[in-house]
């Protein structure tokens, strides 16, 4: 009889304790992170909510999609929660549009966004002069990623430092019997892959006038059909595996050995740190071609959804203010894979990739924003199609030139 | 003591009573949210529901997307090749066990345990299979036949093929279930009436056991139907829609424009679209079994 009523006594307690420090600076927050890194990552933000006097109620919703959705209809439905995870991208201008955000320009102010963060982030961001969003991470979606021992079988010894010698490295890859390009055949990555190409051999200029001034004259350029073609002449490089691939299994065959290049975002990182491979020794990484290549930034944000309630309102000034400290970016990012979104942070700890976009993302001539940011996710989604159709297909660079002029006017 | 009309009256205001709860839940959550989503098709609508009027642009939109029209198409291809192959299957299937095999009760469970399985795991499995680097073609070829070649499934042309190899395998199992019942149904004097003419087994299931199982083939009809109108689940596990657009299905379409387009005004458009399809088929056989159980009832 002790033992069942000691049980009770203790979650009774527990509850009781638990209710107690509800009060304190409660936040839900809703986010997608639910894999093995991810989850460890978002830890390291809860912890320093925790430290700083909050209560954290951790909302993990796997699958971005269906987070964001959530997210949406909870603010529809009126029960917002205090904070919710976003792309930092034009997916939650909408939500501002209709006026069910609270900013957080006090915060922001306090901080100094203005002089630490990067311009793309700020843009997403900053709508009419008011801060909507705290960006936690950045994002490089289109790193290089090559296995060392594929690249000494090839015979290769250096890292291109142009299109035309990164061609040539994978004719040597070819020649010497591995797959010289790991392509993950799903739309998503072709897309990856295609806004890598344009920012690397069309340049930044081309990249922002298709994106984000959506000029009819620099999508009917010869530089924008070149981009086309060599983009095309990339998948000669590729296996008749591809098509439907997932981007972890191509990774793996470069952790194998079996292939040469990857282009994919920065999380790549941890399936090579799962298979004890380190930046380096293993793989290598490069973030584009020659000293100047332009580094691509995406990444995610949290915003915080209307509600007046004072006790609400300081949770979330307390949440735009831990996410942001620099312990704290140093110590999610490290988990995550991705770099902090100020520069201004102690880079002893991360690996020589992460250190190497920390020092580009000094440069700010050298920052471009990704897509999602320039363009809204309808239009994103239709140019997405487009290229998977023009990659998968005989389809001719002048229909796809075509297509993608009719798709950014939308 | 016969009823009176009094009390039959408050017997059958219980029963409506009883029935209110379903008949709310009909009417706002089914009827609701449909005219909810044909409200929305006709604004312009995106990341939240808006209430203006914008006509029937949504719908000129979709029927100018490239990808909404290839995905009719493939899901037209995908439906006949789904509908006759688990038909077919299913009945053969559903013939061999009626021979009172050994085992049948075995033999049921593995054919019909496809149909238990989530599309998500089992899709995985079958794009490893098909996979020409990882599964049958590169076995087979390990084997010594250096020219097999099955890559259906990373080819343009082929790949609803090789999707609805997989749908077959899957929901075969269930047309199979429902042919045994109708099977099982039929008198054993039919049989013996049938031997003593001398008429071929073969004979027998083509010409008058099939045309008895009407009811059963319709149930398999109408669910494998339903099917093929909300495939999704097995085009994502599978291809993602590729290579290419060239799997793409109408309820990815929708899902995809739902939640990470932003663009609910087009996505309701399109399952609007879907809706009036699945009315189209299912009307007119409604209509004939309507008029078959009056004549019916009109002979008796």
């Amino acid at each position: 009889m002790r033992q069942p009523t000691a049980i009770v006594l203790g979650i009774a307690l527990a509850f009781g304790a638990a209710a107690v420090q509800a009060q304190q600076n409660r936040a839900e927050v809703i986010h997608w992170w639910t894999s093995g890194g991810e989850s460890a990552a978002v830890k390291e933000l809860a912890n320093a909510y925790k430290a700083a006097g909050g209560t954290w109620v951790d909302s993990a919703i796997a699958g971005g999609e269906a987070a964001r959705s959530t997210a949406i209809n909870r603010i529809v439905g009126g029960t917002p929660s205090t904070a919710a995870q976003f792309n930092t991208s034009k997916q939650f201008h909408d939500v501002i549009d209709a006026g069910l955000l609270n900013n957080v320009d006090e915060v922001a102010q306090k901080n100094n966004w203005d002089k630490i963060l990067p311009a793309p982030i700020l843009n997403a961001i900053k709508v009419k002069g008011h801060f909507y969003a705290v960006p936690v991470n950045i994002h490089m979606p289109a790193w290089f990623w090559y296995s060392k021992s594929a690249f000494a079988k090839a015979g290769i010894a250096a890292e291109p430092k142009t299109a035309d010698e990164f061609f040539a490295d994978l004719d040597k890859l070819k020649a010497a019997g591995v797959v010289p390009l790991a392509q993950g055949g799903q739309p998503w990555q072709e897309k990856i892959l295609f806004d890598a190409w344009l920012a690397h051999t069309g340049g930044s200029e081309l990249y922002l006038k298709v994106y984000r001034d959506r000029d009819a004259g620099a999508v009917n350029s010869p530089a924008f059909k070149k981009v086309l073609v060599s983009f095309k002449r990339l998948k000669t490089y590729i296996d008749a595996g591809s098509p439907g691939r997932n981007w972890n299994d191509a990774t793996a065959m470069l952790i194998t050995g079996k292939a040469g290049v990857q282009i994919m975002g920065d999380w790549a990182k941890g399936e090579f740190q799962a298979a004890n491979q380190t930046a380096g020794k293993e793989y290598g990484c490069f973030p584009g071609f020659g000293p100047k290549s332009p580094y691509i930034i995406a990444g995610d944000v949290f915003v915080f959804p209307k509600t007046t309630d004072p006790a609400q309102i300081k949770s979330q000034h307390l949440l735009a203010d831990t996410f942001t400290s620099p312990a704290t970016q140093v110590a999610f990012n490290n988990k995550k894979g991705s770099i902090p979104i100020r520069t201004d942070v102690d880079s002893k700890g991360m690996d020589i990739c992460a250190q190497t976009g920390l020092q580009v993302m000094k440069d700010p001539s050298r920052q471009l924003p990704n897509p999602e940011m320039l363009v809204s996710p309808d239009v994103a989604g239709v140019l997405q199609d487009i290229v998977t159709k023009y990659w998968n297909t005989n389809q001719s660079a002048d229909d796809a030139v075509k297509a993608i002029a009719l798709a950014i006017k939308g | 003591m016969p009823p009176t009309r009094r009390g039959r009256g408050l017997r059958h205001a219980a029963a409506y009573a009883a029935l209110l709860p379903m008949a709310a839940t009909v009417l706002l959550a089914y009827l609701g949210t449909v005219a909810w989503s044909v409200r929305v098709s006709v604004s312009s609508s995106r990341t939240l529901p808006i209430g203006d009027f914008v006509g029937f642009s949504q719908y000129t939109r979709l029927f100018a997307s490239e990808r909404w029209m290839l995905s009719l198409e493939n899901m037209a291809l995908f439906g006949a090749l789904f509908i006759v192959g688990c038909m077919v299957i299913g009945f053969l299937l559903a013939v061999f066990i009626d021979q009172r095999v050994k085992g049948e009760g075995v033999l049921r469970t593995v054919f019909l345990y496809p149909y238990a399985m989530s599309f998500v795991a089992t899709g995985l499995v079958w794009q490893w299979l098909l996979n020409p680097e990882l599964g049958l073609q590169s076995t087979i070829r390990s084997l010594g036949f250096p020219n097999f070649t099955f890559d259906w499934i990373v080819r343009q042309d082929m790949v609803m093929f090789a999707i609805a190899i997989a749908a077959v395998w899957q929901a075969s199992g269930l047309v199979m279930a429902l042919m045994l019942a109708g099977l099982r149904g039929i008198d054993d004097s039919l049989w013996k009436a049938a031997r003593i003419d001398g008429i071929p087994t073969w004979r027998v299931y083509l010409s008058i056991v099939l045309p008895m199982l009407g009811a059963s083939i319709g149930t398999a009809l109408v669910l494998l139907s339903v099917g093929v109108v909300k495939v999704f689940d097995v085009v994502v596990a599978m291809t993602q829609g590729g290579p290419g657009l060239a799997s793409e299905v109408p309820a990815k379409f929708i899902i995809d424009n739902l939640f990470g387009r932003a663009n609910i005004g087009l996505a309701s458009a399109a399952s609007t679209v879907l809706l009036v399809t699945v009315l189209a088929v299912l009307a007119p056989w409604l209509y004939s079994r309507q008029r078959s159980s009056r004549q019916a009832g009109a002979h008796s």
